[in-house]
């Protein structure tokens, strides 16, 4: 896919050049936070959530209405709603109360925040941005605010810091970067979805995460793809990979005693570049002959719950244990996704669990017990193919991908609430010969964020989306001046999408790339045709131009977005 | 106007303990009496406070993650940034509290013009509130002396350590020295650094106030107005035995001295300086990264509103026929 056809390239052309949008003051104005009320900027706030979306959750105060209105029209009770939402949540989160009373505003977060960097507002601070909740806190909740007020920093709640919350918690990806270097672990990440989760109770929300929640719920996936729809798509699938190959192979759907059941983020199956990686997974199954099966019900990994609230993420995760039960499947593996696996990880066997009706992953392959998995019993796709090619189970010609200089993108979530940096490296180290990292300080646990995270790549927030991808993107044009890089590999499904723009406009060149693509390019498969070109339909490096296949894959992609069956807005 | 505010109500509290003592004689109350309730409100406050945070339970194990997770056999973990047992969240925990490990990262980022973002280290933050928290943990060990007869041999062997370099008489101990250069720097950074001017608030500069406060009228004492210092530990046995006596004839700066730790005692329950207990209490940083090896119960857990499968099927069953979707009911 061309970058002129991406749908944030005419946002992209409001954006001025680099040199002049990154003239950013990191000095806080004279005036004090708590007197700067917040002001909506064009193309640094979401879209409002839509009632119909709400009203299919079941959740509060559905109606039409825009941040930038005098009036939010909210219940007529809201500050009460609140102070209980508020009460509530503490007596059930530590991490919530404690975080509320122990910062000692040290400001070592301040400039981890890539939006801060990126933007310059000083309530992009973590710290500030946690202030925002603890000022109200100290005003109701504690013994110094009630007496001494404003010198305790607490302040009134009123309209104004609702609208400030809801600027700010949707100016906050959840990536946990701060949570890094602060002395007590204090977790913005925390604190964002706790705001977020007040907000919601006046029916506060952005349509980027409620529509995809409210599809989620109903139709198994964020895009609202219907059974049918994802059956076409991954046929699709399945002929470009015959076109690639002159293999056919099966797409199991919704398959009954199949060993795995197998579940990626949406994105992997309906936008490019993530289509390639799909192809990749099915592509690296076939070839060693895994029994295991996709579900149209279960058709979603990543989890816009994530961004919403706690309950949210698990009412839309329970369907991953459910059909696999329904299915009598033996255990779960899950693709490339960010924030999919901090759900995965940190959440499902808590909240969805337990999955005593599955069995402690075992590969069928190489019979590598996944012991890190045994109670959740869902392996992360990186663990399992890191583990074929350590037992040499896969025929890799690292050659085809010799016109790619790599660099990886740790995703924030796979990095800081997971912790697998070294299975993607090995992997990627493996399929390709031209691998280099990103600078220290901007990869592993300190990585920085796509900007687009928890719900937030979406097109009317790229100015913010572009400043927050700043030093992510700062980083990706610094391997490329120095080693050339031109392919920016990741597990993310948000990334895939997000980092596309992003690297159009701070390292323009450079493309990006799930890891499964480069794994199925290199994957030698059993009866295969000589292969001439890659899975984008370009040329194989060594072999000539196919153009007439580039035309052939371009108007399948266009046919593909009309038969799939998605729901019309 | 928070600095100002905080600057004035610690001279004022001086003030205050100066004129009791000086015009209203009222040795007693500051001498016995207030120290006994700081200590009270202190003591009570803090397991209260500690108690409230308990009382809140941890549904969710969310761990930090700093380093390679546990998975396979031959990739190397990190027990220590990424604990997948107890023994490597102590190790963690340890190096948190008292090496101040994560802090210890920090990072500076500068915006270049081109535009271009340039990292360095920044350890001074570091060095300073480690210094500032080593050096005040000495000071109360040291302090020990006054609160115990016969001084057991540790604590003389640490004012002996402390006071090495002999330096006047009696010898200047170090780690005040230390301690009030290090807090002093703390200070400064807050007025100085522009971001953490901002956030800075009448309660980060009070405490620091007070514990500059504490430090130089414990400095005064000891090395310009020289107070009976055989009297004191008169006054603090009589404390620590419950049979409290006020002998005649100690001077006003060990009153100030006595009062600002009493107001530091007071204020500590109430304020961001529980941090000492809390960092204990973090969750991202006191769980194992073991949360796919074993299950971690969430209390409150509470049934969902889910949309079934039956449901999905229901809306799509002819569909799903159509296209050769198995299903369970025809």
């Amino acid at each position: 896919m061309s970058s002129s056809e991406l749908p944030s390239s005419s946002e992209l052309s409001n954006i001025p050049e680099p040199d002049e949008f990154m003239r950013v003051v990191h000095k806080p104005p004279r005036k004090g936070w708590m007197d700067t009320p917040v002001e909506f900027k064009r193309g640094t706030y979401c879209f409002p959530g839509k009632a119909k979306n709400l009203k299919i959750l079941d959740m509060p105060n559905p109606r039409e209405w825009s941040p930038t209105d005098e009036d939010w029209k909210l219940p007529e009770n809201w500050k009460e709603i609140i102070r209980e939402g508020f009460k509530d949540r503490l007596e059930k989160y530590r991490s919530f109360k404690l975080f509320m009373d122990i910062c000692v505003r040290c400001g070592a977060c301040a400039d981890k925040c890539h939006f801060f960097i990126g933007s310059g507002d000083p309530k992009n601070m973590p710290v500030l941005r946690a202030e925002l909740l603890r000022s109200v806190y100290r005003n109701d909740f504690t013994t110094a605010g009630k007496l001494l007020g404003r010198l305790a920093g607490a302040r009134e709640l009123t309209e104004d810091v609702i609208k400030e919350w809801f600027y700010y918690f949707y100016q906050c990806t959840e990536c946990r970067r701060c949570s890094v270097f602060c002395p007590y672990g204090i977790d913005t990440a925390e604190i964002t979805m706790m705001g977020r989760e007040l907000l919601h109770l006046l029916g506060l929300g952005i349509n980027w995460a409620m529509e995809p929640v409210a599809n989620c719920f109903r139709t198994g996936n964020h895009l609202g793809i219907r059974p049918h729809g994802f059956k076409d798509t991954l046929e699709f699938f399945a002929d470009d990979i015959e076109n690639v190959t002159g293999i056919r192979i099966d797409v199991p759907l919704n398959k009954k005693g199949a060993e795995i059941l197998f579940v990626v983020p949406s994105g992997d199956y309906f936008g490019d570049p993530g289509t390639y990686t799909c192809m990749g997974y099915m592509m690296l199954f076939h070839e060693l002959g895994i029994d295991y099966t996709w579900s149209t019900y279960a058709s979603e990994g990543g989890n816009f719950g994530l961004f919403t609230s706690h309950e949210m993420i698990k009412r839309l995760n329970a369907k991953i244990y459910t059909e696999a039960k329904r299915l009598g499947v033996k255990w779960i593996l899950g693709g490339e996704c960010g924030h999919m696996w901090r759900v995965m990880h940190q959440y499902m066997d808590t909240m969805n669990g337990p999955a005593d009706f599955l069995e402690e992953p075992v590969s069928p392959i190489t019979g590598t017990k996944f012991e890190n998995a045994k109670s959740t019993k869902m392996v992360h796709i990186m663990e399992f193919t890191a583990d074929l090619i350590r037992h040499n189970k896969l025929r890799l010609d690292l050659g085809r991908n010799d016109d790619l200089i790599v660099t990886f993108h740790d995703s924030c979530n796979p990095a800081r609430a997971m912790g697998i940096f070294e299975e993607p490296r090995y992997v990627i180290r493996n399929v390709c010969n031209h691998f280099y990292d990103m600078p220290e300080g901007t990869i592993r646990e300190q990585t920085f964020c796509c900007g687009g995270g928890a719900g937030l790549g979406t097109d009317e927030n790229l100015d913010m989306r572009l400043r927050g991808g700043f030093p992510r993107g700062n980083a990706v044009r610094y391997v490329q001046e120095k080693y050339g890089v031109n392919r920016l590999a990741c597990m993310c499904a948000i990334d895939r999408a997000t980092l596309i723009p992003l690297c159009d406009y701070w390292a323009p060149g450079v493309l990006v790339t799930g890891i499964h693509e480069m794994v199925a390019n290199a994957l030698i498969m059993k009866g295969e045709k000589e292969r001439t070109i890659n899975l984008r339909g370009e040329p194989l490096p060594g072999s000539k131009n196919q153009s007439s296949v580039v035309s052939h894959r371009n108007w399948r992609q266009a046919d593909r977005r009309l038969e799939t069956g998605r729901e019309g807005e | 106007m928070a600095l100002w505010f905080s600057l004035f109500a610690v001279v004022i509290l001086t003030f205050v303990v100066f004129m009791g003592v000086e015009m209203g004689k009222l040795q007693v109350l500051f001498g016995v009496i207030i120290p006994y309730a700081a200590l009270a409100i202190f003591i009570v406050g803090v397991i209260s406070r500690v108690l409230r945070w308990a009382r809140s339970p941890v549904p969710f194990r969310i761990t930090t993650t700093c380093g390679q997770q546990k998975s396979l056999p031959w990739i190397k973990s990190n027990n220590i940034e990424s604990p997948h047992n107890t023994m490597g969240v102590i190790v963690r925990m340890a190096l948190e509290v008292l090496l101040f490990r994560s802090l210890f990262r920090n990072t500076k980022v500068e915006l270049r013009n081109d535009p271009r973002l340039v990292y360095g280290g920044a350890k001074w933050l570091w060095l300073a509130g480690l210094a500032f928290h080593w050096s005040f943990l000495v000071i109360l060990i040291r302090h020990l002396r006054f609160f115990t007869e016969p001084v057991p041999r540790l604590v003389g062997l640490f004012a002996g350590i402390d006071g090495v370099f002999e330096i006047g008489v009696p010898a200047l101990y170090i780690s005040g020295l230390i301690m009030l250069v290090s807090v002093t720097y703390l200070f400064l950074r807050r007025v100085f650094i522009p971001q953490v001017r901002y956030i800075s608030l009448a309660a980060d500069y009070f405490p620091l106030f007070l514990i500059i406060g504490v430090g130089l009228s414990g400095l005064l004492m000891r090395h310009f107005f020289k107070v009976d210092l055989l009297k004191v530990k008169e006054l603090v046995m009589g404390l620590v035995s419950f049979h409290p006596v006020v002998p005649t004839g100690i001077g006003i700066p060990f009153y100030i001295h006595l009062f600002l730790v009493s107001v530091l005692l007071v204020y500590f329950p109430f304020s961001k300086l529980m941090h000492l207990t809390g960092v204990f209490f973090s969750p991202t940083r006191n769980l194992a990264n073991n949360n796919r090896v074993k299950r971690h119960i969430n209390p409150w857990d509470y049934p969902v509103k889910v949309h079934t499968y039956e449901e999905y099927e229901d809306e799509f069953r002819d569909r799903m026929k159509e296209a050769g979707i198995p299903v369970e009911k025809e």
